[in-house]
This record gives structure tokens, C-alpha cells and sequence, in this order.
């Protein structure tokens, strides 16, 4: 290659860009969505006074990392696999490859901008909880936003075993509900992972998101993630990623 | 580029191709010279579509040699790529993108583009330049696939059923193209199912049949070869034997039509035909001689080899 960016990935990226535009449901779902369950937490009067059990923290200071991770799942989980699902089974990847732009380039481009999406939602749930509701805002910009790339990182590894391991896209819609609920419950979208306590929280934060959602919460608080979360998030994400690499099919 | 002059600008040697157990492509070769039209006939399944998918660069065969004007389209895409233009067979693209939308991504891919509203115009897509590839009719999107396989001016152009679910007026346009290219110095490898088609756009057609080439010649040429290659037809005022004729020699069907005696067979039966009547004392009236068309020869060529594999 000439140069880092060719015109082809420029013209595909701002393609993309317009067509991620026309998806008004993805975008509901990954930007407004969140914000709007943040809200709804925020109004119930219990969830706004501090908890003991919670070492004096409201429930709805709990819910900006798990709206947060919600987004991410939304975005990876749900919105992104069936993108692809479509562009292989029509075609589009397959007849990219007999172009100068490779297929790659487009998936890419469509990862990306549902995390940019992710992005603007975070930074919304960020101001939002702040200003309606008081929330804290990250303590320790630093670990949160270590926490955050790989809470998104794995959140797309799960997104990409889907796409990886379906053979077509209504199998695939199976395997993304499969893996969305108990990503939901993980991430503490019931109930916050902070809260379960014991032999739960302990399996819990095992998975990616439930890792994701402790390392989130303790740099929140100021603290450094522990290392056991980071560790997680790192592991499923070479999990994840080995397999899709290994079993995606380009038609 | 960097092949010589002389050679062919399309060139595939002892091309095989299998998926498990199934033999897509037994053994193709091919030569297409530069700025010539290759049809590709043959019935479903018989490989063609795999094999211009070989040369496309999308399947690696398992044995044999591709090159595409110098470059072997299993190692050398990135170059391949800036040569060929590719229609394919069933391939849509983005549900959302616009026809304009699409004209402008494959423009950015080339260095050295087509200005895009030429082929619109060509193609008759110019009124639906905001219309998403979803609303597009069957005929329209194929209209747009076949724009862009040319948007990078290829040097070379695979067009596979080129005018499938096109109405009769969109295939003239199309056919138009197709010629409007060679006369630019295109060389095109049209795989279609279309007799007519493959009369009217190619300046040689291959045959090709359970993953082997058949018959390779230009039109005429194929016509000759097949055992109905002349068609002499005229009506009898009284009795004639109709036996002395289906024993003549090149005769291959002997049949009476609403009152008129249709005699098929190779080209020299036309004298054969006439002098066996003479001996019978019988005048033909309302006499025709025509020449077979590429359907019966190509009839001959694929049914035969299904009778000798059944």
C-alpha cells in the first residue's frame, strides 16, 4: 500500500457512515436506549438515596457503568451481527474482493461506527447522569478509559463469535439472544453486579461483561481496576477473537 | 502491462476445480484474444460460473494456470483487480445504499475511472440515481451491477448472465455496451444462456459441459459442426418416398410440417436432397434453404456427452 488510507477505505467509511445513519433502529437502541433506562432508574425515589449496603452509593450511581455496558451489547451483540449476516449473504463482501477494496476494510468500518455509536452514548449517559441525577463521573479517567476500550474490545469479540459461527443470519439471530441475556444480566442490567455479593458475584465476574462491569465501577470510585478484571476482559478477548478468526467465513 | 504482445489476454490451462467429491471443472483450457468477445454457454452446473470465477480471482483451482493479461489471479489480486471488471452472477449489494451512492464508492476504488453518468445514461439508471438498491427492480440493480464492474475501465470484463431478468429494451442497451466495449478494446467473457445473445454480442463461443470445453469456434463455425447445420425445407405437389431421403448421407432428420418436408443435416445434403427428388421425377415447390441455428448445434454438443456420462 502507498499510503495509510486509501481513497477506497475513505469512500467506504463515509458510505458506511450514511447507511449506519438510515439504521434508526440500531441507533435507538445503542445511543437512546441506555439513556433512556438511566432516566427511568434516576426518577424511581428509592434508587436515589444512598444505600449502606452499597457502602452509601444510590442504586442509580450503579446503573451509569451497567447502562454504559449495555450500550456496548446492544452495539455488538445485537445491532452489528445482523450487518454482516446481510452483507455476506448477499453478496457485498464477495463481490468487494473483486475490487481494490478489501472486504475487511468494510467490516471494519461497520465495527467501527457501532463504536462510535457506543461513544455518543457514553459520553450522553456521562452528562446526563451527572446533571439530572448527580452521578459521580469517573474518578480515574485513566483506568476507567483502559477499562472502557477492553470492556468494548471483548463486547465486539462476542459480537464477532456470532457473526463467525452462524452459517446464515436467522441462525445467527438465535445465537446473538443466546448470548444477549445473560450479557444483560453479566453486565448487572437486573441487578447491579456490585450488589449480588457472594458466590454469585464471584461467577459473575468471571464473564467478560461482569468483569467489565466491576473494573467500570472501581474506576469510577477512584481505584485502580483489579487486575483480575482486567486479566478477564484480556482473556475472553483472545478467546473471542481466536475463534471468530479461525471459523469466519468471507460467503 | 507485462505480457507480450502477443499473448492472449485471457489465458487458462488445464483449469480443475473440485468441492469434496464433486468436479466443478474437469479440465478447461481457453485462450481469449484481446478486444475479442468469448461467450460461454452450457447447461446449469456445467462449470462455467466456476470458471470464470477462477479467472475472477474468487476460487483457486486445484490444478492448471490462469493468467489474466500477465497476471495469475491466484497470487496477484491486488494487481488483478485494477485490470478486471466483474459482474457476478447473483450478487446484490448494501440494502440502503443509494444507486448514486453506489456509483460514487466504486468510483473512489480506481485511479483512472469512467465518468459514472456515461453508463447511467448508457443503461438507462440515470432517472433512478436516489433510489436504494432495495426498491431497485431485478432488472435494475442487474443494470447497476453491470455499471459497476466498468466504472475502472477494466481491461478485461466478466459479465456472468449479463441480461438475465433484463426487459427486451434494457437488453439492447446492454448488448450495446458490450459492443460500445470490444470497439474500445475490451476483451469480455460473456457466460450466458442466451443463444441469441451469444449470436448477436460474440466473436467466438465456448461450449462447455460436465467441466470440460465442448466446442470452441465462432458462431458460425459451431453451427456447421452440429448434425443440423443446414435446414432445406419445401412442399411436394404429389407423392414422394420420404425414406430415400432420411438415408442420405448427412441427413439427421427427415419430418413433415403442416404439408412441408423439413430435411436437417449437413451442409452438403442440400444437392443430395435435390437429386433424390429428381430421381423420383418430383419438382419441390416453394423450395428454402437456411442455416441451422447455434440452439440445435448446441443442442448436439451438451446432449450427446449426457448420453455417453448417463
Amino acid at each position: 500500500m502507498s499510503t495509510l488510507v486509501s481513497p477506497g477505505t475513505v469512500a467506504v467509511l463515509r458510505t458506511e457512515a450514511r447507511l449506519f445513519g438510515r439504521e434508526v433502529g440500531s441507533l435507538f437502541w445503542i445511543v437512546a436506549f441506555p439513556v433512556v433506562l438511566l432516566c427511568v432508574m434516576g426518577f424511581i425515589p428509592g434508587y436515589r438515596e444512598p444505600d449502606p449496603e452499597l457502602g452509601g452509593l444510590r442504586v442509580v450511581d450503579l446503573y451509569v457503568p451497567v447502562t454504559v455496558l449495555l450500550s456496548m451489547i446492544m452495539a455488538a451483540i445485537l445491532a452489528m451481527p445482523p450487518v454482516v449476516f446481510a452483507y455476506r449473504e448477499a453478496g457485498v463482501l464477495r463481490r468487494l474482493r473483486t475490487t481494490p477494496v478489501r472486504p475487511l476494510t468494510l467490516l471494519a468500518a461497520q465495527v467501527g461506527l457501532h463504536g462510535a455509536a457506543v461513544v455518543a452514548s457514553t459520553v450522553l449517559l456521562l452528562l446526563v447522569g451527572r446533571l439530572a441525577f448527580g452521578t459521580p463521573v469517573p474518578a480515574s479517567p485513566g483506568w476507567y478509559l483502559l477499562a472502557y476500550v477492553l470492556a468494548l474490545v471483548v463486547s465486539f469479540g462476542l459480537g464477532a463469535i456470532v457473526t463467525a459461527i452462524a452459517p446464515n443470519a436467522r441462525i445467527g439471530m438465535a445465537v446473538g439472544m443466546v448470548l444477549f441475556f445473560p450479557s444483560m444480566f453479566t453486565a448487572g442490567v437486573w441487578f447491579p453486579v456490585q450488589a449480588m455479593g457472594g458466590l454469585l458475584q464471584r461467577v459473575v465476574e468471571l464473564t467478560p461483561l461482569g468483569a467489565a462491569s466491576q473494573a467500570l465501577h472501581q474506576a469510577m470510585a477512584g481505584q485502580a481496576p483489579d487486575l483480575q478484571h482486567l486479566g478477564v476482559m484480556a482473556l475472553w478477548t483472545v478467546v473471542c477473537y481466536g475463534i471468530a478468526s479461525r471459523t469466519f467465513r468471507w460467503e | 502491462m507485462t505480457d507480450a504482445p502477443s499473448a492472449p489476454a485471457v489465458l487458462v490451462e488445464g483449469l480443475r476445480k473440485t468441492y469434496g467429491a464433486t468436479v466443478a471443472v474437469d479440465d478447461v483450457s481457453l485462450a481469449v484474444e484481446h478486444s475479442e468477445v468469448l461467450g460461454i454457454l452450457g447447461p446449469n452446473g456445467a462449470g462455467k460460473t466456476t470458471t470464470v470465477e477462477s479467472i475472477a480471482g474468487l476460487r483457486t483451482g486445484d490444478a492448471g494456470r490462469i493468467r489474466v493479461h500477465g497476471l495469475d489471479p491466484w497470487t496477484q489480486r491486488d494487481a488483478l483487480v485494477r485490470v478486471l471488471g466483474v459482474q457476478l452472477q447473483s450478487s446484490a449489494l448494501q440494502p440502503k445504499i443509494t444507486v448514486r451512492e453506489a456509483l460514487e464508492l466504486w468510483t473512489a476504488f480506481y485511479d483512472d475511472p469512467v465518468p459514472w453518468g456515461d453508463l447511467t445514461d448508457a443503461l438507462g439508471l440515470t432517472e433512478h440515481l436516489d433510489r436504494r438498491f432495495l426498491d431497485l427492480s431485478g432488472g435494475q440493480q442487474q443494470r447497476l451491477s453491470i455499471a459497476l464492474a466498468l466504472v475502472g475501465r477494466p481491461r478485461v470484463a466478466i459479465l456472468d448472465e449479463l441480461s438475465t431478468g433484463l426487459d427486451p429494451r434494457a437488453r439492447r442497451d446492454v448488448w450495446r455496451l458490450v459492443r460500445d466495449l470490444r470497439d474500445r478494446g475490451v476483451t469480455v467473457l460473456l457466460v450466458t444462456h442466451s443463444m441469441e445473445e451469444a449470436q448477436e454480442l460474440c466473436d467466438r463461443i465456448a461450449i462447455i459441459d460436465a467441466g470440460r470445453v465442448r466446442a470452441l469456434g465462432t458462431p458460425d463455425e459451431l453451427v456447421r459442426t452440429g448434425t443440423a447445420a443446414t435446414i432445406v425445407s419445401f412442399e411436394v405437389p404429389g407423392r414422394a418416398d420420404l425414406d430415400v431421403l432420411r438415408g442420405l448421407d448427412g441427413v439427421t432428420t427427415v419430418r413433415v410440417d403442416d404439408r412441408r418436408v423439413v430435411v436437417e443435416g449437413a451442409e452438403d445434403v442440400v444437392l443430395a436432397v435435390l437429386a433424390a427428388l429428381d430421381a423420383q421425377r418430383v419438382v419441390p415447390q416453394r423450395l428454402r434453404v437456411a442455416a441451422g441455428s447455434l440452439d440445435a448445434a448446441y443442442l448436439d454438443l451438451t446432449t450427446t456427452l449426457t448420453e455417453e456420462t448417463a
